[in-house]
């Protein structure tokens, strides 16, 4: 979040703000409400649907993106405020080639989903934190995840999966 | 494939999250949103929209006096029973009266929902509030009444019986009586509720997208709420992010309402619930409170059982007597009672619905059986697993009638098990017998443990029905069709295994959609885990019948006898011939004969191929239809019952009373596995909606009727943090007589025995009994200074 948030003055007369949103390496050029929400944003206007809105107050994690490489809870983050960031949503995750990153992988070998819904949060909160980590002990791996809710796993495969995506980034360097 | 952890075909489109839940569809839908009592209990006096109705991109406003037809008319009573004499349904908006705080009032539609909730904010309804009614206690005393012509605010009394339990119980040698009760939780998946509606002007029909457990069943309540032929009512469910029993119920008031006003408008609608809409306007469970008495005799077997107890209901009760009928028979578990006696009273409260939640009243009849024979255990001083081998159903008994009539309105007849393994496995799991070493050791060092355990059984896979529908197509791929639907369960997985193996395909050729109505219009829904039995099955003759008909096609053209034939990796063949292989693919070109060639391959079905049909036959020979495809229905004669027994092992905290779960081992037979991976996965799930239950999760209401923990912040669910190291899990594997697979319902288990396995292990952490939960530190505190109010000074 490297630039400050738009000021009123910025307000075009239709009520809206001009911004710029770079995510998942593509710029978009939008003009928002200032009260609209960056998790509605990005699901609405740029229909990158990936990323699910679980509790609206930043309690369940489901909505985390990264920005400039920080996990952010969209829910708790306007739009605006947003401006001129480079975003990574779930859409962004895997590789160019359509390879799935290794955080997406280790879910996969590890039954880490259920009904996906708080995934794309957990896959984001993961990527974030292994990138400043890659080898966590299985109790950091418990500390990582504990702030995103699930309802369906129980979190025993998505503890496994973190282990098993820090594997797979050790192995791939 | 059957029986093997194959990794989910769900997973490659959900991880790139390219899911499509239902908020992730209709971009060009307008947005409802609703005006919601805030009081649990007034009369409506006026509704005054006037400052709404200037609220940039306001389409609509609708209150109960818009309502036409039968959308007017109270929401159907979706399970009658003769029991229920006073049955009261909600009105899909609030008439002239509101029965919970949460309750819908007015409609909004907008552009967007900003705006929608914009219009919705400027609305105003005044109320004459109404004394409340909240929680059991003040439903009993009926000094004021929900509804006012149901008089002690009852909704419905039963009573079961078998045998004469009060004589049984006074001429028992010992007897105890119990008071225990259990509070409100919530299914609470990560996604609430949501539908979309299209009205196609041009064709006159209706497409619904919803969140549901049953498409089906949204489809003809839908229907007949708009008097529409169910044929021109399609309803697809989405990507559903979790259900867990709160998405069964239907129509909700938003599903009729949303779909209504697409057709009026001309364009797509859609709702789609915020989390504290879900806390307030869909649907709990659990609240209950039984009263025990039980007649044993000096060995600790029961000889008599009578059960009292009264189960709040909520404001309505669409959903019919399920959880109680469901509380009052699986209460008996893995025992025999000896003589048997329940009657409960389903109460009205000003309060949320309930309904089912996975478990669904199994956790409250577990929690009341496993506090009773712990409760046998402490007067006899016997161990507490003794006294549970002594009263266990033998496998030798099975099939086993308890004379009592289940859920589905059939005998209460369990169809197999085996209770004694499955306890000897579960003692040598959690090393039951040198625990008390272990615990004498810790309280040395002043620390409390202390173990439990609680055993239940699970009618799972009731009917009446599911069907299936396969085809191959001339690719050689396999497309397959359920009614019913998925909220994560895995079944494009499982089900694909299942066809897999019947069909001789690979994997990876099978494609299964489930909860489509438009792919398969003959479904119940998804709950009391019965998806895998019944669609499982029903999947199974699908592929058996569908491998018939490949069979007769080739053995015609390969001039053999279809007994002569197998089918290996998606090729007929002679058997042991690989040379004589012909692609499923081919067969079921020949499986359609065509006048016209379509493609390449086409060719060979049409009337003047080579070697094309006899002459003198018609093309489609008699009782058979094109296509190589098969479609069968499974409708097993009554449910089959799964059962489990989970320990635990918990420390206590002698200051602050916190709870930590040390080890969590579960033994669980769900008849036989289709993969091991996702029953594991289930389990997983159901034991932490079973901690949650026990230590964190309850609703709190206070007098009046507001729920005052109605967000995330509030209502905790369980976090990792909340979570033991490790779920130890052994299977045992008794198969089910009632289906071709052999197999029982998975997805609730895990969730049921939590309440009366903590109850189980801090009682004995603590040497007193437990009789109420969930439990919180704050709750075991003080009942630490009931029980003893000296006792933190010895303790240090």
């Amino acid at each position: 979040m490297a630039e400050p948030a738009l000021k009123d003055t910025d307000m075009k007369d239709s009520g809206l703000f001009d911004i710029v949103l770079v995510v998942n390496g593509t710029s978009y050029a939008l003009a928002v409400p200032a009260r609209r929400l960056l998790s509605d944003c990005l699901r609405h206007d740029l229909r990158l649907t990936g990323t699910h809105v679980g509790c609206e107050h930043g309690v369940c994690g489901a909505c985390t993106v990264l920005i400039d490489g920080v996990a952010v809870r969209s829910c708790l983050m306007l739009a605006v405020s947003a401006d001129n960031s480079s975003i990574t949503t779930v859409e962004g995750l895997a590789g160019r080639d359509g390879k799935l990153s290794p955080v997406q992988q280790a879910f996969a070998d590890c039954h880490g989903l259920q009904c996906g819904f708080c995934t794309p949060g957990f896959l984001t909160t993961i990527t974030a934190a292994l990138a400043e980590d890659p080898d966590p002990t299985p109790e950091q791996a418990r500390e990582i995840i504990g702030g995103n809710l699930c309802r369906c796993t129980g979190y025993q495969n998505i503890v496994q999966a973190v282990l098993r995506a820090a594997e797979l980034i050790t192995q791939t360097r | 494939m059957f029986g093997e952890p194959v990794k989910r075909v769900e997973d490659d489109r959900l991880l790139r999250g390219q899911g499509a839940y239902l908020d992730d569809l209709g971009h060009d839908a307008l947005a409802a949103a609703f005006v919601r009592s805030p009081h649990a209990h007034a009369r409506i006096t006026g509704i005054d929209v006037s400052a709404a109705v200037d609220v940039p991109g306001l389409i609509a406003i609708y209150t109960y006096e818009d309502l036409t037809g039968r959308v007017a008319e109270p929401l159907p009573m979706l399970i009658p029973h003769p029991a229920l004499t006073a049955p009261r349904t909600g009105f899909p908006l609030a008439a002239d009266e509101v029965n919970y705080a949460g309750e819908p009032v007015v409609m909004v539609v907008a552009e967007d929902r900003y705006l929608a909730e914009d219009a919705a904010q400027a609305i105003v309804v005044d109320y004459e509030q109404l004394p409340a009614v909240v929680g059991i206690d003040a439903a009993r005393a009926a000094r004021h009444l929900v509804h006012p012509d149901v008089p002690g605010n009852i909704a419905a009394e039963l009573v079961q019986s078998h045998g004469d339990a009060h004589a049984a119980i006074s001429a028992a040698p010992h007897t105890l009586e119990l008071d225990l009760s259990i509070e409100r939780s919530a299914s609470t998946p990560l996604e609430g509720r949501g539908v979309l509606a299209r009205w196609d002007t041009e064709s006159g029909r209706l497409r619904i997208w919803t969140s549901t457990q049953t498409s089906t069943g949204v489809r003809a309540a839908v229907a007949a709420k708009l008097e529409l032929d169910l044929a021109g009512v399609d309803v697809i469910t989405p990507d559903v992010g979790g259900g867990f029993g709160v998405k069964i119920v239907h129509p909700w008031p938003e599903e009729v309402l949303v779909p209504w006003a697409a057709r009026l408008l001309g364009r797509p609608v859609k709702y789609t619930e915020d989390r504290a809409e879900h806390f307030v306007a869909s649907a709990h469970e659990r609240g209950q409170r039984h009263l025990v008495r039980v007649g044993f005799d000096d060995e600790g077997r029961v000889l008599g059982l009578d059960v009292r107890f009264w189960h709040d209901n909520g404001a309505y009760i669409p959903y019919g007597l399920i959880v109680p009928i469901i509380t009052s028979t699986q209460l008996l578990g893995p025992y025999k009672p000896g003589a048997y006696r329940v009657e409960f009273t389903s109460l009205y409260t000003n309060t949320v619905i309930v309904t089912p939640y996975r478990g669904a009243g199994r956790p409250q009849g577990a929690f009341v059986m496993e506090r009773t024979m712990d409760a046998i255990a402490a007067s006899l001083r016997l161990d507490r697993t003794v006294v549970r081998e002594r009263n266990f159903i033998t496998p030798e008994e099975m099939p086993y009638d308890h004379g009592l009539i289940f859920q589905d309105g059939r005998p209460l007849v369990y169809d197999s098990g085996d209770y004694p393994a499955a306890l000897a496995m579960l003692k040598a799991l959690i090393e039951w017998d040198s625990f008390p070493a272990r615990q004498a050791e810790a309280r040395a060092q002043g620390r409390r443990l202390g173990i439990g355990l609680a055993c239940y059984v699970e009618g799972t896979g009731v009917g009446p029905y599911e069907g299936a529908h396969v085809v191959v197509e001339t690719s050689g791929k396999v497309k397959v069709a359920t009614g019913l639907t998925s909220q994560g369960q895995g079944h494009q997985t499982v089900f694909a295994q299942i066809v897999a193996d019947e069909l001789g395909v690979p994997l990876g050729d099978v494609a299964v959609t489930t909860g489509d109505t438009r792919a398969f219009g003959y479904a119940v829904g998804t709950f009391a885990s019965r998806a895998a039995v019944m669609s499982g099955s029903a999947v199974a003759l699908a592929a058996r019948a569908t491998r018939e008909k490949a069979l007769r096609i080739a053995a015609a053209a390969l001039e053999a006898a279809p007994a002569d034939l197998e089918i290996v990796d998606g090729a007929v063949r002679v058997k042991g011939d690989p040379a004589s292989a012909i692609g499923l693919g081919t067969v079921a070109v020949l499986a359609n004969p065509l006048r016209y060639a379509f493609d390449e391959a086409a060719r060979a079905a049409t009337q003047f191929a080579a070697g094309s049909s006899d002459p003198q036959a018609p093309p489609v020979p008699a009782g058979e239809s094109p296509g190589l495809e098969g479609r069968e229905f499974f409708s097993p004669v009554r449910s089959t019952f799964a059962s489990g027994m989970h320990a635990a092992i918990v420390e206590t905290d002698p200051d602050t009373a916190e709870i930590k779960i040390l080890r969590y081992c579960v033994v669980h037979d769900c008849g036989t596995l289709i993969n091991p991976r996702i029953v594991a996965g289930q389990i997983h799930g159901g034991v932490a909606q079973g901690i949650g239950g026990a230590l964190y999760e309850r609703l709190a209401y206070d007098e009046a009727g507001q729920l005052r923990n109605a967000s995330f912040m509030d209502f905790l669910m369980p976090y990792v943090s909340e979570m033991p190291q490790e779920i130890e899990i052994d299977h045992l594997q008794t198969p089910s007589p009632l289906n071709p697979l052999g197999i029982k319902g998975a997805g609730e288990a895990g969730v049921i025995p939590g309440a009366a396995l903590f109850a189980s292990a801090i009682s004995d952490a603590e040497g007193f009994a437990i009789t109420a939960m969930p439990i919180s530190p704050s709750d075991l505190f003080e009942l630490r200074q009931r029980d003893q109010p000296a006792q933190d000074t010895d303790s240090r």
